[in-house]
């Protein structure tokens, strides 16, 4: 097999399909972020806690109601969603009318008391969610052996996030959002339910937290903590898209996943910090992000 | 004012005006810009607001839309009172807008804006009449919305409010910036409107264009409407109306 600059080829596509995975989780965490950021101009800072409750709303289906993996990735971003329907009434739709700020403070304190609230119940060690029975298991593709649990997230969540990206672009439906994100009076005016749909579309990002949540749930163990610390990354990554694009915050995440697993093979020191190096280096040529539409 | 009222009712042939103004006020935030509206509009009437910039002509639209919340008096539609409703409740009984700004949205393509306003009721015209009127539309149907021209932008943004079943079409400022054969387009388009029963509100600073498409013409100034000019008195009245509007 090939060696490249002395890197054995086993170590290289370990590294790439890790960075593949965290990619994977970015880029529906930020894509989450971006449509709520589009239509609500809010930045959701609970939406590492949404992530992490949909980690914990499977593994409380599995264990206290015996409810396996593939229900709860469908019933698991519902219940995240609904929860979301429920805040963006009580609260969020309360602040349109102010600054940006509010949102994003009522959203961190959000996130904080879920968090807290967790970690009181159900302390900091984490629940273990095992790798349904079809997907346990891997593949020796003969330079590296690929666990199949790994391969079926990086599909789930292309998946999911081309037919997001379908969604928004193509469909009538996605029109309608396009539209109320550019002008919601006028969208209002022509006798749409802007109200109702920014409500929907907030459900629809927290939504997709918890399915990311979900995905999360058997590689990593149900935490509390899990969200707020990938959060962080990720509002980097969201930062470096821009906030304005669908496709920016998709190909982003997968993007910067990649860079910062090659990081790792290459200088192993710099890999915590790398997205955050190339966030301040966009930043300083390219405040709007790279896919941002200007500011 | 209230001779305004007495003419348009004096005018009136059959039945209640589609739609009825009265005492209309309306603020942004604390400034007070409209100091009591007063006109009417029969069904498949073509209805003026003339008037010079900052008048109150494009309040006017925006308080009977909706979108102007601040506002009080009493706004009649088909008889319902719409002063205390939303806006897409309002559009919803059948009134649409083409505003100042035309409103074209840039993350849509032409069609996607054309297809964007639901459906309210029955009696909206189809795709392909609507093609009929605009064929430059049909063409770049799937150009980016903000990527037509200035005049092919106005078309779309009064195209996309005739589907609707909208039987009333608020214009405000159609030919605004225009070269003289697009006004000249839009004029035939405004008379088209009006022979399929549309009825329209139609803001104007053209004085020329307004009188060769309106039946009537209301002189608004400083948020009232002054004087009302039906179509046949205008050659008559044109002195008055260029010392109102200024020119
Ligand atoms: N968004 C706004 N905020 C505050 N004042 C406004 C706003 N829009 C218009 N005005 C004021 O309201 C008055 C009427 O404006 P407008 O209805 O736009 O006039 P017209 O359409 O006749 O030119 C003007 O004095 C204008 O300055
Ligand atoms: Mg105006």
């Amino acid at each position: 097999m090939f060696e490249l600059l002395g890197i054995p080829p086993q170590v290289l596509m370990g590294q790439l399909l890790l960075g593949l995975i965290n990619g994977s989780f970015y880029a529906v965490l930020s894509l989450g972020l971006a449509v709520i950021f589009g239509l609500l101009n809010i930045i959701n800072f609970s939406h590492g806690a949404q992530y992490m409750l949909g980690g914990f709303v499977a593994w409380m289906l599995l264990t206290y109601f015996g409810i396996g993996y593939w229900w709860a990735l469908i019933l698991a971003p519902l219940v995240v969603g609904a929860t979301g329907l429920v805040l963006e009434r009580l609260a969020l739709s309360k602040l349109y009318h102010l600054d940006h700020l509010y949102g994003l403070l009522l959203t961190f304190g959000v996130a904080l008391i879920i968090q807290g609230l967790f970690r009181n119940y159900y302390g900091i060690s984490g629940q273990p969610y095992q790798i349904p029975e079809i997907l346990s298991g891997g593949q020796n593709l003969g330079f590296m052996f690929l666990p199949n649990y790994r391969a079926w997230v990086v599909v789930a969540s292309v998946i999911v996030c081309f037919g997001t990206w379908f969604m928004i672009e193509k469909t009538r439906l996605g029109a309608y959002l396009r539209a109320a994100t550019e002008n919601p009076v006028l969208v209002g005016a022509f006798g749409i339910n802007v109200p109702r749909m920014i409500m929907l579309t907030y459900a629809f990002g927290v939504g997709l937290a918890g399915f990311a949540g979900v995905l999360a749930a058997p590689i990593y163990s149900v935490n509390p903590n899990m969200g707020a610390d990938l959060i962080i990354v990720v509002f980097a990554v969201v930062v470096i898209g821009g906030m304005g694009s669908i496709m920016g915050a998709i190909l982003t995440g997968y993007g910067l996943g990649v860079i910062e697993g090659l990081t790792r093979v290459f200088y192993p020191e710099g890999s915590a910090v790398v997205i955050f190096v190339i966030m301040a280096i966009v930043l300083m040529i390219k405040p709007e992000g790279l896919f941002g539409r200007g500011a | 004012m209230s001779d305004t009222a007495t003419h348009s009712r004096k005018d009136a042939t059959a039945g209640a005006p589609l739609l009825e103004v009265r005492g209309l006020e309306g603020w942004y935030g604390e400034s007070h810009v409209l100091h009591g509206i007063d006109f009417d509009v029969r069904e498949g009437e073509v209805v003026t607001l003339l008037g010079r910039n900052g008048a109150g002509k494009t309040s006017t639209l925006l308080a009977i839309m909706g979108i102007l919340e601040k506002r009080k008096g009493t706004v009649l539609y088909g008889g319902t009172e719409t002063i205390g409703m939303q806006p897409r409740h309002i559009a919803r009984l059948g009134i649409a807008l083409c505003p100042e700004e035309r409103g074209i949205f840039a993350s849509l393509n032409v069609e996607e804006n054309l297809m964007l306003p639901p459906r309210i009721q029955e009696g909206g015209l189809s795709v392909e009449r609507i093609y009929d009127l605009f064929p430059n539309l049909k063409e770049r149907r799937r150009s980016q919305g903000t990527k037509l021209s200035g005049g092919e932008q106005q078309m779309l943004a009064i195209a996309r409010i005739l589907r609707t079943g909208a039987r009333l079409l608020l214009l405000d400022e159609p030919t605004e910036g225009l070269a003289p054969v697009i006004v000249q387009q839009i004029g035939h388009t405004i008379k088209a409107l009006k022979a399929e029963g549309f009825t329209i509100v139609l803001v104007e600073q053209n004085f020329r264009f307004a009188a060769s498409v309106a039946d009537r013409h209301h002189v608004v100034d400083q948020g009232r409407v002054v004087d009302m000019i039906p179509g046949e008195d205008l050659e008559a009245n044109i002195d008055k109306l260029h010392a109102y509007l200024g020119v």
